[in-house]
């Protein structure tokens, strides 16, 4: 019987490792070729390892998590062929093509170029069902299949016997048994689950369930602590008139061409922003703090922080400078898509230079924004509304919305940030001054 | 005399009383029975245990009076046996004797208190009993009446003199010449064929085109065939009408419409029985009914409030193991547990020759849900072991769900194969699918693989046929 090792692939790029997110095989379990047997994520992508081989999964070299240099065995798997008393020579016959590839690591297994790509950053946890199948018996699962309506519910007298005594009606519990057969596991997890809330009242709930923090969501936790403690922030705020913005926005709007997207706030802030860069280049920058070094970019390219399904993700609007604002705004709405999708790429995640964070319609009144390390300003959006505003003889009517930005004070003093946000705000309340010269 | 105040107390100590007596006496419930038979009820004095002791006698019988007769293939002779059923009886008394003790025994250990005599309801927490000192008076929080049920007599044939129930079938003093059957059920059945194996030239009368008409054709086929072999007449789609004038006959009606005479010592009627709600004073509480029996719903509990019924009284299947549970299940209720009935099956066995079980749907009862159905079936005459018992007759029928396989139903009949309702209704209770069954390895060389045969034929690779 032939064994067949798998190596963490080279992702390309020069990364030179890769965290294992998720398992879609364990030991045991019988793999088809290009089944999928494992989820890796470098920087930004993550990448699925498909199985080179038939056979049987014999080992597991990471646990979920784990960060694995590019070139280490991650799976073994058992090929089959001579199990039976067959000729050596068919095991033989197979088993070069298998070793002779497993030791150099080399040109194994087929290097997931765009199909993985495009299988990008979005999902670390999700498609865990489909791998399954193969452990399974072929004969009609109909594993956790959700039971027609009237049907009894399937369980052992021992089964039904628990769930009467904890008070649940099993004909609420998913059953993964075969047939739907409800089993005590089902029983477990409905009651860590808990059920809708019966009327019987509040009580205690003592469970603690654990997550383990993988993937982009330990990405995540991990640049937001380097940023908290590496970065004293000093955060800004200042509110801004948007009447006049608002009503050009809708103006033009509502005579754009047709091929144009439709403007938001954020394009007309990122202009704003390439303007006051342009008086104050110190905030478009890279602070290497080890090295001591701020580089100054001319090319402003502006990080659009996003929520997407699977967490943060900070897409880039490349060279803002260079883009007019219809511009901007196509290429803000593009990346938001490829973002949600998933399907972003390297470069469309990396190098920004500044950042711009909003929470939308959930903007709040305030916010404390961490900086995207190493940059060294990040601008926050906060909800527009209106609010009444004091003209010097009356209240007026007027859409405000608050601006609250963090600033690296190692290299920003309070006094430029402040210069910078009334710059913008100056360019904000008054439109115009964004393309007098543009 | 003094008033007996309890948490439960339950009428009648047949096996659904009995049960439920022990098992709420073992939950710390104090509990008092009533009984004015001996404990153990219908079941164990004058149904399934003296019944089965009269089976096996007569098997016995037969079996050595085949020998006698020279042919026997595998080479045993003797002189012609003679059978004296008043010992035959005896023994049987004996057994039931033993049990009635146990049960007694039983009782005791749960610290449950007997209370012999006829209970009767004074109002829905109270009963008196007639006993032999005079009337006690118990009072109780929780009530369970396990009255059971009593043969139906013909209006055109009440049993006396020699129109008999099988009560009295089972304690004949002598094996009669002949014996008409009324009825054929299983009671009417299993008693008419141990009577023929004794000697007695029987008639089965049965108004229905066929015999055991509860089971399907195909099951009940080698139990009529069996009855042809050991020379029993059974006259189907036929009406008894009554006694002959000098009472040693039975009028019968045949299906072509001819009367006929039947000589008979014994008629024993046996067409169903009906459960016991007369005598002790169900008028005074007024529980609803559904047709005659007391109506539950699936905790047992009555239309009244704290008063609960288990076993005949409540309906069919008029089993004592569906007593039995529900007596358990009542005795939990009470002690405040949470329970509900929750069984799959009922399994059901006809001790006749070959035995029948039948556990869950049969395969019309399983069409009848809309479910597509895949039937698997194998017969004994495939079966090692069945060959060398002499014992080919019969076979095990599985039937399961097509799209997840799930079994509902097993049925089989043959020698012995009411052994085997165990593992039908345990597959059954468990949500057993039909690889479940045929990856179980079942010990060789037994009956039982006919079980597991069934299961793969279902699947379309049975082995040994």
């Amino acid at each position: 019987m032939a064994e067949h090792t798998i190596k963490m692939p080279d992702v390309g790029e020069g990364v030179a490792e890769a965290e294992l997110v998720e398992w879609h095989v364990k030991v045991g379990d019988l793999v088809r070729e290009d089944a999928v047997l494992a989820a890796v994520m470098t920087d930004k992508a993550t990448v699925e390892i498909p199985s080179p081989v038939e056979g049987k999964v014999s080992w597991l070299g990471a646990e979920i998590g784990e960060t694995v240099a590019v070139g280490s065995a991650i799976v073994r798997i058992e090929t089959a062929g001579d199990a039976t008393s067959a000729p050596m020579d068919d095991g033989e016959g197979e088993a070069p093509i298998a070793e002779g590839m497993a030791p150099e690591g080399e040109k194994l297994p087929p290097p997931p170029t765009q199909k993985s790509e495009a299988a990008a950053p979005s999902k670390p946890v999700a498609k865990s069902e489909p791998a399954k199948a193969p452990s399974r018996t072929a004969t009609n699962g109909s594993t956790g299949a959700p039971r027609p309506e009237g049907e009894k519910p399937l369980a052992s007298p021992a089964v039904r016997l628990r769930a009467k005594e904890a008070g649940i009606d099993l004909r609420q519990v998913p059953g993964t048994g075969p047939a739907g057969r409800i089993t005590h596991e089902d029983i477990d997890h409905f009651l860590r689950q808990g059920s809708q809330p019966v009327a019987t009242g509040l009580r205690p709930d003592t469970s603690v369930e654990e997550v383990k923090v993988v993937g982009l969501r330990r990405r995540i936790a991990e640049k937001m602590a380097l940023a908290k403690s590496r970065i004293p922030h000093i955060t800004y705020v200042e509110e801004i008139d948007v009447t006049a913005l608002e009503e050009l926005r809708a103006k033009l709007n509502a005579e754009k061409r047709p091929d144009r997207a439709k403007l938001t706030l954020l394009p007309f802030l990122v202009r704003a922003m390439v303007r006051a860069i342009a008086e104050q280049p110190q905030l478009n920058a890279i602070y290497d703090d080890e090295a001591g070094i701020i580089h100054r970019h001319g090319g402003v390219h502006v990080g659009i922080a996003a929520q997407t399904p699977s967490g943060l993700v900070v897409p880039v609007l490349r060279h803002a400078e260079a883009r007019d604002l219809w511009d901007c705004a196509a290429e803000i709405n593009r990346l938001a898509e490829v973002s949600k999708a998933g399907t972003a790429t390297r470069e469309e995640l990396s190098g920004s230079t500044i950042t711009i964070t909003s929470l939308g319609a959930m903007g709040g009144v305030v916010t404390t924004p961490v900086i995207n390390h190493p940059e060294v300003a990040i601008v926050g959006v906060n909800k527009m509304m209106m609010r009444p505003v004091w003209d010097g003889s009356q209240f007026i009517p007027r859409k405000m919305m608050n601006l609250s930005s963090s600033f690296d004070h190692r290299v920003i003093d309070g006094w430029d940030a402040a210069v910078f946000i009334q710059r913008i705000k100056t360019l904000l309340e008054t439109p115009a001054l964004i393309f007098v010269g543009d | 005399m003094k008033e007996i105040s309890c948490k439960l107390l339950v009428i009648g100590s047949g096996p659904g009383g009995y049960v439920c007596a022990i098992r709420a006496g073992q939950l710390g419930v104090d509990t008092v029975i009533v009984e004015a038979g001996k404990p153990g009820g219908t079941c164990l004095n004058v149904g399934c245990i003296p019944s089965k002791a009269i089976i096996h006698a007569a098997d016995e019988y037969l079996r050595v009076t085949e020998m006698a007769g020279g042919k026997d293939p595998i080479g045993i002779s003797l002189s012609k046996p003679a059978i004296d059923l008043k010992k035959t009886v005896a023994w049987k008394d004996g057994i039931v004797g033993r049990l009635n003790t146990g049960v007694a025994g039983l009782l005791k250990k749960a610290k449950v208190k007997s209370v012999q005599g006829w209970a009767r309801f004074r109002d829905g927490k109270t009963v008196e009993v007639e006993t032999e000192t005079g009337t006690q008076v118990i009072r109780a929080e929780a009530i369970v009446i396990a009255t059971g049920s009593k043969p139906v007599e013909l209006p055109f044939l009440p049993f006396s003199g020699n129109v008999i129930s099988s009560t009295e079938a089972l304690a004949l003093k002598k094996v009669p010449d002949t014996l008409a059957v009324v009825g054929g059920g299983y009671i009417g059945l299993e008693l008419g064929t141990a009577f023929a194996k004794m000697g007695t030239k029987v008639t089965v009368v049965e108004a229905l085109p066929r015999i055991l008409p509860l089971y399907d054709q195909e099951l009940t086929k080698p139990v009529a065939k069996r009855l042809e072999a050991l020379g029993v007449t059974v006259l189907t789609g036929a009406r008894a009408k009554g006694l002959s004038s000098d009472g040693s006959a039975l009028l019968v009606e045949t299906a072509d419409g001819a009367e006929e005479k039947i000589a008979a010592d014994h008629v024993l009627v046996t067409v169903g029985r009906k459960p016991a709600t007369e005598g002790w004073g169900l008028d005074e509480i007024d529980l609803d009914r559904t047709g005659p029996f007391i109506r539950i719903d699936d905790q047992c509990r009555t239309s009244m409030r704290g008063i609960y019924a288990i076993g005949d009284v409540t309906g069919e299947p008029m089993l004592a193991h569906r007593a039995m549970a529900q007596g358990e299940m009542v005795a939990e209720i009470v002690a405040g547990n949470k329970r509900s009935w929750d069984k799959r099956c009922i399994p059901a066995v006809c001790f006749t020759d070959p035995e029948v079980v039948s556990a869950g749907l049969s395969p019309d009862e399983a069409r009848a849900t809309g479910a597509e159905i895949k039937i698997g079936q194998f017969p004994f005459s495939a079966n090692g072991r069945a060959m060398t018992l002499q014992n080919e007759a019969g076979f095990v029928r599985v039937v399961a769900r097509a799209d997840n396989h799930l079994v509902l139903g097993i049925q089989a009949v043959g020698a012995g194969v009411s052994e085997l309702s165990a593992a039908f209704s345990l597959a059954i209770e468990m949500g057993a699918r039909l690889e479940d069954i045929a990856g179980t390895i079942h010990a060789h060389p037994t009956q039982s693989e006919g079980f597991q045969e069934a299961a793969l034929k279902a699947l379309g690779h049975a082995l040994h046929i």
